[in-house]
């Protein structure tokens, strides 16, 4: 069994007294070193979840721990150190005046000495190749660059978990490209969870699990394969099936009888070619 | 209305150290009734391009022609206005641009800056409202009391209220969830349609440009890359590839496809359903001839 | 597009005046000031007009470029001059113009003041065209230190200082394009009585406001989310270092200072 890191327990989250709620009675448990895809249509609660991790917001009812410890506002200090969050916008979260004093400001939050400032900026640059924008300003830089440095200057603090709150939504294919090549390289070097929130189906193809989002409770939770096997279901609920998944459906209904749930090109091609060379 | 760019070049601050060209010895011809698709990296000068279509820019050189409006160096046409109450644009994010107390007061903004009557405001707003997909009881709501999808509907009625002639788009579904992105290129869809617009889409969404366009124009570079029909322009995915753009995915099924059996199935922009009993169809095929 | 806004007035450089230290820079700069009102003589206008044009020349910023910077304040050097001309009624009559005597006194005494004035804007000018508006944040900072002990929240006005800087150039392209998308909708800024483009403004003002709104609670969220409680225990990427040079051009302007004030006796 892999050791749980982030834990919901029937939590309940409302903006005010008179407000609905926007989650109600969540659930669930994220692993260490795991990838999470989070989707669900808009106001379905996805953002909300991320802000609850690392107390940006407290739930009304119920409890939520990050590695066994309950979010409070005594440890949302230490455990802000824990959960590194990448937002929406590439423009509202970057506060230094170049990339290299935007990467360091987390760090001078937390007191890191110069000397290992330095070291990490020229790490967590290379993880995320903004080497040779050290000195850049931020109106000089493409969104996907943007929330590169972005994803630098999360790491830099060395967290055990990344979330991306649909960091990506903002982008135009290549900067999209980009941020997925550079985390999915991250993920695979470092012992690191990551959390996507997104409505990219790329993304959540990547994941390894999936918790799909609906009014504010959890609809599923599976891997995608699981849960775009429910396609029109997932369509009720506003979401997208990828188009593989789409075609297989309807070459089952013409009689071509594909069983697994296939989710990019080659997994279908090999299945219709087996079945192609048993007709 | 008709477009069209004869040798259109736009530079940034030209005369300066810092001067950019963001177009290039631009030409095309879109005649009117036309559902154009504009594709192109960021900064592939698509933005530079639509600012041309309302007057908001004008060519640095070349002539911009929208319907009987000209648009040149020498002059800015003296009836401007006039050509922006026929060229109604949906910026990014559109909803960045209300202001007004009331929703009622956003979308007649615009019709009573260029002198619409006060009844006939009302008109339209009443013939609007519902095809927007909003709900008349939020006419007397503030704009900013709204949702973010209701938000970029009312913005949107905004522009309608025009009654344009020519519609233009700019990534009009950025930031929607899937369902929202669907309906609304629905709507846009269904407009284009009944009241036979020219529409002309910036999208970053090859799906959209072959689901929606009869036209497309790839931008590269401050020049046009490709330009054609969208069969022609997809069904040429190396050249696509080559400026870092993908096809449509069933075109880049139908490629694996093809390599792996070695039969093509030819894109025509079928569904699908259609695609489905077209692979059914070539399996069984290839089967009887073993 | 965005790529030619030159935030201030920065000519980026790597010249002798670029690599001072700000806190430097601006040290001299207030010395300056204060010594160009004890001038009193030709020997002292002399020196202190050698020792602006000397640092004007180290910068290697083409006099050109200066001087266009320099346009708003021409017409109020002339006027003082002008001013001094008519009103200064000392010395000799020099020229009798439609009625009005010129006096030598005006003539040298419209001269030394604008002289002055212009001296003043010259070298206060070459310390925004040399360093850039962060550097000047972070001299601030440093030589405000001392007031943290009387609670003057000196961290929180540089790290705003530091946060208007980087999003000047965010605004003005949201400027940009919230008026584009009015004029689109029959707004013009341009022409038309003054009354009515004064009506202009609401529609681009209340948008940008609310952007600005929500991006500063954007920006928060995400520095909360990024550890920031306020100055307490912060380290700092970029350090301000008294080099050697920074010493040597101290030691000169001091000497040019003593050699002021012995001119000045005379």
């Amino acid at each position: 069994m892999r050791e749980i890191f982030i834990e919901f327990r029937d939590v309940s989250f409302r903006y005010g007294e008179e407000q609905a709620w926007v989650l109600k009675n969540v659930s669930f448990n994220i692993y260490k070193d795991e990838w999470v895809a989070i989707i669900g249509h808009n106001g379905s609660g996805k953002s909300t979840i991320a802000k609850l991790m690392n107390g940006l917001l407290f739930p009304q009812k119920g409890e939520i721990r990050i590695n066994g410890v309950p979010v409070t506002e005594e440890s949302v200090w230490d455990i802000r150190k824990q959960v590194g969050m990448v937002f929406q916008n590439p423009d509202n979260q970057f506060v230094g005046t170049t990339v290299q004093d935007d990467v360091a400001f987390g760090m001078e939050n937390r007191g890191v000495p110069r000397e290992e400032m330095i070291k990490r900026i020229d790490e967590v640059l290379n993880a995320v190749k903004m080497q040779d924008y050290r000195l850049t300003e931020p109106h000089r830089l493409s969104g996907g660059q943007k929330q590169r440095v972005a994803i630098a200057s999360v790491l830099a603090i060395k967290p055990e978990v990344l979330i991306l709150d649909e960091a990506t939504a903002m982008l135009d294919p290549k900067g999209r490209k980009e941020i997925m090549r550079t985390v999915s390289d991250i993920q695979d070097q470092n012992e690191i969870s990551l959390i996507t929130i997104t409505h990219d189906l790329q993304e959540v193809t990547q994941a390894e699990r999936v918790i799909v989002m609906n009014d504010g409770e959890v609809w599923d939770e599976a891997t995608p394969r699981e849960v775009f096997a429910k396609k029109d279901a997932l369509r009720k609920i506003g979401l997208d099936v990828p188009f593989i998944a789409i075609l297989a459906d309807e070459l089952k209904k013409n009689d071509l009888m594909i069983t697994s749930e296939p989710l990019n090109h080659d997994e279908l091609l090999e299945e219709l070619w087996t079945l192609h060379s048993t007709m | 209305m008709d477009i069209t760019f004869n040798n259109v070049s736009y530079i940034y601050q030209a005369n300066s150290p810092f001067s950019h060209k963001a177009l290039e010895n631009l030409s095309f011809h879109v005649p009117s009734g036309t559902f154009v698709a504009i594709i192109g990296h960021t900064g592939s000068g698509k933005s530079t391009l639509i600012q041309h279509l309302n007057g908001l820019l004008a060519p640095t050189k070349g002539e911009v022609q929208i319907g009987e409006y000209t648009i040149n160096s020498e002059k800015k046409p003296e009836n401007l206005k006039e050509l922006r109450s026929k060229v109604g644009v949906v910026f990014q994010y559109p909803e960045h641009q209300l202001f007004e107390e009331t929703v009622a007061k956003d979308i007649a903004f615009g019709p009573e800056n260029f002198g619409v009557s006060k009844i006939e405001i009302q008109r339209r707003i009443k013939e609007i409202i519902p095809a927007v997909g909003l709900d008349e009881k939020l006419l007397e709501r503030s704009p900013f009391d709204l949702s973010g999808g209701q938000m970029r509907r009312v913005a949107i009625a905004g522009v309608l209220a025009l009654k344009p002639r020519v519609l233009v788009l700019d990534e009009p579904t950025a930031g929607l969830d899937p369902r929202g992105q669907q309906e609304m290129m629905d709507m846009f869809y269904d407009l284009h349609q009944k009241q036979k617009l020219t529409t002309v889409l910036v999208t970053h969404s090859m799906e959209d440009a072959v689901k929606y366009a009869d036209h497309v124009i790839i931008m590269n570079k401050g020049t046009k890359y490709m330009e054609g029909n969208p069969k022609e322009v997809f069904t040429n995915p190396e050249a696509l590839n080559q400026v870092q753009l993908d096809v449509p995915e069933m075109i880049q099924f139908l490629h694996a496809f093809e390599t792996r059996f070695g039969a093509s199935i030819p894109f025509t922009r079928q569904t699908v359903q259609e695609l489905a009993s077209e692979i059914r169809h070539v399996l069984k095929e290839a089967d009887s001839d073993e | 597009m965005n790529n030619s806004m030159i935030i201030g007035q920065y000519v980026p450089g790597n010249s002798l005046v670029h690599r001072l230290d700000p806190r430097t820079k601006i040290t001299i700069i207030f010395l300056f000031v204060i010594i160009v009102f004890f001038a009193n003589n030709i020997a002292s206008y002399s020196i202190l007009t050698v020792f602006a044009l000397v640092t004007t020349a180290l910068t290697k910023i083409p006099i050109r470029f200066i001087l266009k910077g320099l346009k708003p304040v021409w017409f109020l050097i002339i006027f003082t001059f002008i001013l001094h001309l008519i009103v200064t009624k000392e010395g000799e009559v020099l020229v009798e113009i439609i009625g009005f005597n010129i006096y030598s006194g005006a003539v040298i005494q419209g001269f030394a003041i604008s002289l002055r004035f212009f001296l003043l804007i010259l070298i206060t000018s070459l310390l925004t065209l040399t360093t850039t508006p962060i550097e000047i944040t972070d001299a601030i900072e440093d030589m405000l230190h001392p007031l943290k002990k009387i609670k003057f929240p000196v961290h929180e006005l540089a790290l705003m200082m530091s946060i208007s800087l980087r999003f000047i150039p965010t605004l003005l392209q949201e400027t940009d394009k919230i008026s584009k998308a009015q004029a689109s909708r029959g707004v013009d800024f341009r022409t038309g009585p003054i009354k009515e483009r004064l009506k202009a403004i609401v529609p681009l003002l209340v948008p940008l406001f609310v952007s600005a709104f929500k991006r500063a609670e954007e920006l928060a969220m995400a520095m909360e989310a990024r550890g920031y409680q306020g100055g307490e225990g912060r380290t700092k990427l970029r350090q301000l270092r008294i080099k050697r040079i920074d010493v040597f051009v101290f030691i000169t302007f001091a000497i040019i200072v003593a050699g002021l004030l012995i001119t000045r006796n005379y």
